[in-house]
């Protein structure tokens, strides 16, 4: 009899499955998301979204006009960092150029600039940055680091090194060789799970209450976890789907290496699609309408992305944003997959963070199953 | 269904309800109801929106916890016994609750599924197509049904499982005139075959149509029994007045104490007046003589829908 109880149980549990792959299958915006959304991301992230900054509309301002200062803009055009769109010799045209946004830097050689490059005590050029662009502040401290300008103290070529223009190696100070897309393919993994997971679930559990659906179902013999596994099992398949997509992508278009073990990386991609099911969950037992679902969804999307490590670094947040950032699951889940997929690092070497988002899954599958009743009030 | 289970259910009661209560938050919606609906038959709520029909009916399969009282389905009580009764009754919710991107033979073959219906499913799915005439409406999505296709489907998907009671919200509101005609037929079908049926309705037709009835009204029951028991006990005469069309009877009679209802039919002006009133007709004739009116009035016998004014009317003795 108990055994008859089960069968039943898996029965009832693979018609609810079947149904939502049915009903995912005639929905055709929301099924084109399931590959849409991580391939569109992965572009946007890949390409346009790009830590390493380029071609940066400059001004420069060139005061000493000597064969050493234009060949010290040469350098910094062959960075690529720097495209010089205006020279001038205004001080004033510099300042009207930036706050009209035609300029986004300045470069400004100062009429004495050989003499200074003797001097180790004054600064031998200004770099004026847009400090209103987010991106470009990064810059500033990358262009600060070129030796020809760390000499008035900042950055590790400071001190005594007698250094001259013709020793500039920009190229090699600033990186710009595919470092982010390193950086942000295996993140991107969490970040594209977060989004679909979350809301996926959320919003397909809480249509039922909306088209009254569920008052049917929970008229039925159909029981309350029975319910849930069978709702959610297909998005651990299309949670799994989307993380080979990325992978696929991430490799053939960004050169993104899995350099750790294939199956360390599912595993901890299961990990994280559980955690992320159960936050949905969550979500749709506070959520009344789709609307509601969605906005709750999207409000735990965004610390995610801001505070999980995926685009800001971790150590330069303030402390309150760490400690948010530990309740959150991408921000371990990232630590994970960068371990397995670019340092090669094995499920056991990286267990804190794993235990972390086990926590989580417990705790979050706990309190969503409390919550889910099987009744109207 | 089966033979010997009516025989044994007819003379027993399907449903019992005592002190029957729900509330939400502070509002009442279901304030201490009885209810006592025998097998085999066809029993109606009769009420207006918001007297409490499908908190009723939500509170008899589970879905709502009773705040207060108790209620008994099947034998088994709704508060600890909800699973048990889910398995042995249908139910079909006010709002269409099949899924609109799913067709026909999809619908009801999960309903069966959750059911576990043994044996040759795919005949039970086609025998009920069959019944509910849904042959050719097998691939069509639910979605893109007229009200009164929908409304087979969703009778097919609570009956395919062959329930002992089943629970009807208003099932008859999108629907046209023939569609209801029909549906009843099917009712009839379903409860000479054993089954016990409680539907809610507002129409005055449908609900003179059930073996039993009760009147809903805020909450409460104000009337109960057989629609023809109902009619024949109506704690008021029925006048008809003839030719008092376009004229100011209705504004003359309306603010009467004992003048409970006025209702104008074509040329006739339909008068229930309390029965501690002697010689209601002889009454109104002299007070319309006295604004100019020249009426005929005879008695007549009350309706459904006269039961239902009285019984729902504001006591003008409580509050």
């Amino acid at each position: 009899m108990p055994a008859n109880k089960f069968t039943s149980s898996l029965r009832r549990m693979r018609a609810v499955a079947t149904k939502e792959v049915r009903q995912l299958s005639r929905d055709r915006v929301t099924f084109g998301m399931i590959v849409g959304v991580p391939l569109m991301q992965i572009m946007l992230f890949g390409f346009a979204i790009n830590f390493d900054v380029r071609n940066i509309a400059t001004v420069v301002q060139d005061q000493a006009n000597t064969s050493m200062s234009r060949e010290f803009i040469a350098q910094l055009r062959a960075t690529q960092v720097v495209r010089v769109a205006y020279t001038t010799e205004s001080a004033a045209e510099v300042d009207r150029l930036m706050r009209e946004g035609r300029a986004s830097m300045a470069v400004v050689i100062p009429r004495d600039f050989e003499r200074r490059l003797q001097s180790d005590t004054r600064a031998v050029v200004q770099v004026l940055v847009d400090g209103s662009q987010p991106t470009l502040a990064s810059v500033a401290t990358g262009i600060a680091s070129m030796p020809v300008l760390a000499r008035h103290g900042a950055g590790p070529y400071s001190g005594g090194n007698r250094l001259t223009p013709r020793r500039i190696e920009v190229r090699t100070l600033y990186n710009p060789e595919k470092r982010t897309a390193v950086q942000i393919v295996p993140a991107l993994i969490g970040v594209i799970l977060s989004m679909t997971m979350v809301l996926f679930t959320s919003g397909a559990i809480v249509r039922e209450r909306e088209r009254g659906n569920l008052e049917l179902l929970i008229a039925t013999p159909l029981g309350r976890l029975e319910l849930m596994i069978g709702k959610l099992l297909p998005y651990i398949v299309i949670g799994l789907i989307q993380t080979t997509l990325i992978l696929i992508v991430g490799s053939a278009l960004f050169n993104v290496p899995v350099v750790g073990n294939l199956g360390n990386l599912y595993a901890a991609a299961l990990l994280f699609i559980a955690a992320s099911l159960g936050l949905g969950l969550f979500v749709s037992t506070l959520a009344k309408t789709q609307f509601q679902a969605f906005q709750l969804a999207f409000l735990t999307l965004l610390p995610s992305i801001l505070l999980s490590g995926f685009m800001f670094p971790f150590e330069g947040m303030p402390e309150a944003a760490q400690w948010i950032a530990q309740v959150l699951p991408l921000t371990h889940f990232n630590v994970i997959v960068r371990g397995i997929m670019l340092r090669g690092a094995d499920l056991p070497e990286v267990w804190p963070q794993v235990a972390k988002l086990a926590v989580f899954i417990v705790i979050m599958l706990t309190v969503a199953v409390a919550r889910f009743k099987k009744r109207l009030d | 269904m089966n033979a010997p289970a009516r025989t044994a259910a007819s003379a027993a009661v399907a449903i019992s309800a005592r002190r029957l209560t729900r509330k939400f938050g502070d509002k009442i919606a279901v304030d201490h109801i009885d209810l006592d609906i025998p097998a085999g038959r066809i029993y109606g709520f009769l009420g207006p929106n918001g007297s409490g029909k499908s908190t009723t009916l939500r509170m008899l399969c589970g879905l709502l916890l009773p705040s207060d009282g108790h209620a008994e389905v099947l034998g088994l009580s709704v508060a600890t016994d909800a699973e048990a009764i889910r398995r042995r009754l249908g139910y079909m919710p006010q709002k269409f609750s099949l899924w609109d991107d799913l067709t026909t033979d999809e619908n009801l073959r999960f309903i069966a599924e959750l059911y576990g219906l043994e044996g040759n499913v795919e005949a039970r799915i086609a025998s009920a197509r069959a019944t509910y005439n849904l042959d050719e409406l097998r691939g069509q999505r639910a979605g893109t049904m007229s009200g009164g296709q929908k409304q087979r489907l969703a009778l097919a998907a609570a009956t395919l499982h062959e329930p002992e009671l089943l629970l009807l919200d208003e099932p008859t509101s999108a629907v046209d005139p023939q569609s209801r005609r029909d549906f009843w037929e099917r009712l009839f079908g379903l409860a000479d075959a054993g089954a016990t049926i409680l539907v809610s309705t507002h129409y005055m037709d449908e609900a003179e149509r059930c073996h039993g009835l009760a009147i809903l009204a805020e909450g409460r029951v104000v009337a109960e029994g057989s629609p023809r028991s109902l009619m024949a006990g109506v704690d008021a005469d029925v006048l008809e007045i003839e030719d008092a069309d376009g004229s100011e009877a209705p504004r003359v009679l309306q603010p009467l104490p004992w003048v409970h209802g006025v209702t104008q039919l074509g040329t006739r002006l339909r008068v229930l007046a309390d029965r501690n009133v002697q010689d209601p007709a002889r009454k109104l004739r002299e007070l319309l003589a006295a604004h100019g009116i020249d009426a005929r009035i005879t008695k007549t016998s009350a309706s459904l829908e006269d039961v239902f004014v009285v019984a729902t009317r504001r006591d003008p003795r409580a509050g």
